[in-house]
């Protein structure tokens, strides 16, 4: 009887994903089999008169993640390092739970925070900055005075990838087992060659895989996105020019449609989207299942 | 003839032994690389906490003034217009969809865990298939559960209502129940449940009697953590339970809209207004503080549980 009732449990969420893969596959038929593939290629996306293009949410979605990821890696990491091998016990017991709950930030209040505080000053200090020291890199364009871009809206990522990045890599640099640490102490070595020469190349897959993690919740996030990254057209070199992602892009025209394939097409995002989440999560199970082989090697 | 002073005179090839202890050259130049590094990381560690405290310390200056400056009317009127009034109606639509969402995927997810937990075996075929649907459901991003709730129930019926937010919530809850149950119950002692083997009991008396009660703090944990994560969810909802009347409150969960905050501030925060902003604030703040009284709530009830199980 409970046997059933779990097994009945289980059999519903397998349901659901299926379920959620075929409806997002049959909203977006009539887009697929009118634009095909030629809909990621293409840039332009005007709803009423029935173009549609997903080149230019790709092209921010990847974009503001990257820009996440540079920044939210090494500080994640390093971040990690912090609180499993040099922090005293009790900074550990209170830094921990206090980066933690920077993920428990809801995104929309984190979205907030960056249109009302991050980006009048991204746009009155650091793009100016950027632009004045590396404005020869057209990645570095004039900054707009409402501060709402690609940039920002990487910045206001990292922020919520951070913490993933940062408590995973701490709970992997955890495991790593003391004698093979004290082994090294013993030779001599530094905190730091501790650290590249024994703690670092024995996580190191895991570490990648809580980096693709966060990927994914950068890809993924709509609402902070939507809030941040101005709601701009086409594809512009310049990170301080207002963008889109496939996410925002859902979430701001869904509710008003302007033509009849344009909710199709809006599903047509909402399955590229899908597919990069499936396609993360199962890379990073992946590569984190090669570290649990490394990591029993290691301590049999 | 030697004298003493020759048997002393040292071989200058040897390294000097009166010499101080302290690093120099090559082993100064290791330490020195260390402890730089251990700087920069514990500077990114205050970097992290410093952000924690910026977004809190913006939120509070700013929501603590709409709050206070008509309390507790913030807290207990409906908003009228577009800057006037308080925020009761969303705060109590939060609650009731949020409450309909747990309703619906605690159960679900509790029960998810004990199938991969007591049922399936750790090598069965069937957990580890359900265990990689769960990671790929968490991975998902959460407007894909708006999505799929929209084609689901509204794109048929044309009817956004809190049925349709609270759907689009749970599945946003149900990995995250069902993962943290599962890790919860692999830390009950197998003993208990060999003991009860012994004595002849069956599976789901076990299961009921013992293993239950002595994860179902953990388990509380889990629950609380994945309530606060989707009450604070906006994207889940915009499209399945966005259309309301913004100034009146509706709790009847089937066939209408219900009012929530994260909806309320995503559709108000870029006013032009000062007020509507503030009041923007206000609803952040109030989130924001029982977001944030969760979390401490389910650590503490963490820390209790886990300290039972050890004894």
């Amino acid at each position: 009887m409970l046997y059933g009732l779990c097994a009945l449990a289980g059999l519903l969420v397998v349901a659901v994903l299926a379920d959620i893969i075929y409806q997002v596959i049959s909203g977006a038929s009539p887009a697929i089999s009118r634009f095909g593939l030629n809909f990621i290629g293409h840039s332009r996306w005007a709803p009423n008169f029935g173009v549609f293009g997903a080149a230019a949410p790709i092209y921010g979605t990847l974009l503001s993640a990257l820009i996440a990821l540079l920044l939210a890696t090494p500080l994640g990491i390093a971040i990690g390092l912090y609180l499993s091998t040099m922090a005293p016990p009790a900074v550990r017991a209170v830094v921990g739970p206090l980066v933690e709950m920077l993920a428990a930030i809801p995104s929309v209040i984190v979205g907030f925070w960056g249109f009302a505080v991050l980006a009048p000053f991204a746009a009155q200090h650091l793009e100016p900055f950027l632009h004045n020291v590396l404005g020869f890199i057209p990645l570095f364009g004039t900054p707009q005075s409402s501060g709402a871009s690609i940039f920002t809206a990487g910045l206001g990522l990292t922020l919520m990838v951070l913490p993933i990045i940062a408590a995973l890599s701490r709970d992997l640099f955890l495991t790593v087992p003391q004698e093979l640490t004290d082994g090294a102490a013993a030779l001599g070595a530094t905190r730091w060659e501790i650290i590249r020469g024994v703690v670092l190349p024995s996580t190191v897959s895991g570490v990648a895989a809580a980096v693709v993690l966060g990927l994914g919740r950068a890809l993924g996030e709509a609402i902070a996105v939507t809030q941040m990254i101005g709601d701009g057209a086409g594809i512009h070199s310049s990170l301080f020019l207002p963008g889109v992602s496939l996410a925002s892009r859902i979430a701001t025209e869904f509710n008003t449609p302007e033509n009849p394939l344009h909710i199709p097409s809006l599903f047509y995002l909402a399955l590229i989207l899908l597919v990069i989440g499936l396609l993360t999560s199962l890379l990073a199970r992946t590569i984190a299942g090669r570290f649990d082989v490394a990591r029993t090697l290691i301590s049999s | 003839m030697t004298t003493v002073s020759d048997a002393l005179e040292r071989d200058p090839s040897l390294p000097d032994p009166t010499a101080p202890l302290t690093a120099t050259g090559n082993l100064r130049r290791r330490a020195a690389v260390s402890r730089f590094i251990e700087l920069g990381a514990s500077a990114a560690a205050l970097f992290a906490v410093a952000m924690l405290g910026l977004v809190i310390y913006e939120v509070t200056k700013q929501g603590l003034s709409a709050v206070t400056s008509s309390f507790p009317d913030f807290l207990f009127t409906n908003p009228s217009g577009l800057a006037g009034g308080g925020i009761l109606n969303s705060l109590l639509g939060t609650a009731v969809i949020a409450a309909l969402a747990a309703l619906i995927a605690v159960p679900v997810g509790v029960l998810t865990g004990l199938y991969l937990t007591e049922f399936a075996g750790p090598h069965a075929r069937s957990g580890r298939g359900l265990k990689l649907v769960l990671d790929l459901m968490q991975g998902l991003p959460t407007i894909i559960a708006g999505v799929f709730i929209y084609g689901l129930l509204v794109a048929t019926t044309h009817i956004e209502s809190g049925l349709a937010g609270s759907l689009a919530l749970s599945i946003v809850m149900l990995p995250l129940i069902a993962r943290s149950s599962q890790e919860v119950l692999l830390l009950v002692p197998n003993s208990l449940r060999e003991a009860a083997d012994a004595l002849g009991v069956e599976r789901w008396r076990t299961v009921l009697g013992v293993i239950l009660p002595a994860a179902i703090g953990g388990i509380a944990t889990g629950a609380i953590l994945s309530i606060a994560r989707a009450a604070g969810e906006t994207a889940p909802l915009l499209f399945v339970n966005s259309i309301y009347n913004p100034d009146a409150t509706e709790l009847n969960l089937f066939g209408h809209g219900v009012p929530s905050i994260p909806i309320f501030i995503y559709t108000n925060f870029d006013l032009p207004s000062q007020e509507a902003v503030s009041r923007v604030w206000g609803a952040a703040f109030v989130l924001l503080v029982c977001i944030l009284l969760a979390n401490v709530a389910a650590r503490v009830l963490l820390a209790r549980t886990r300290a039972k199980m050890r004894s």
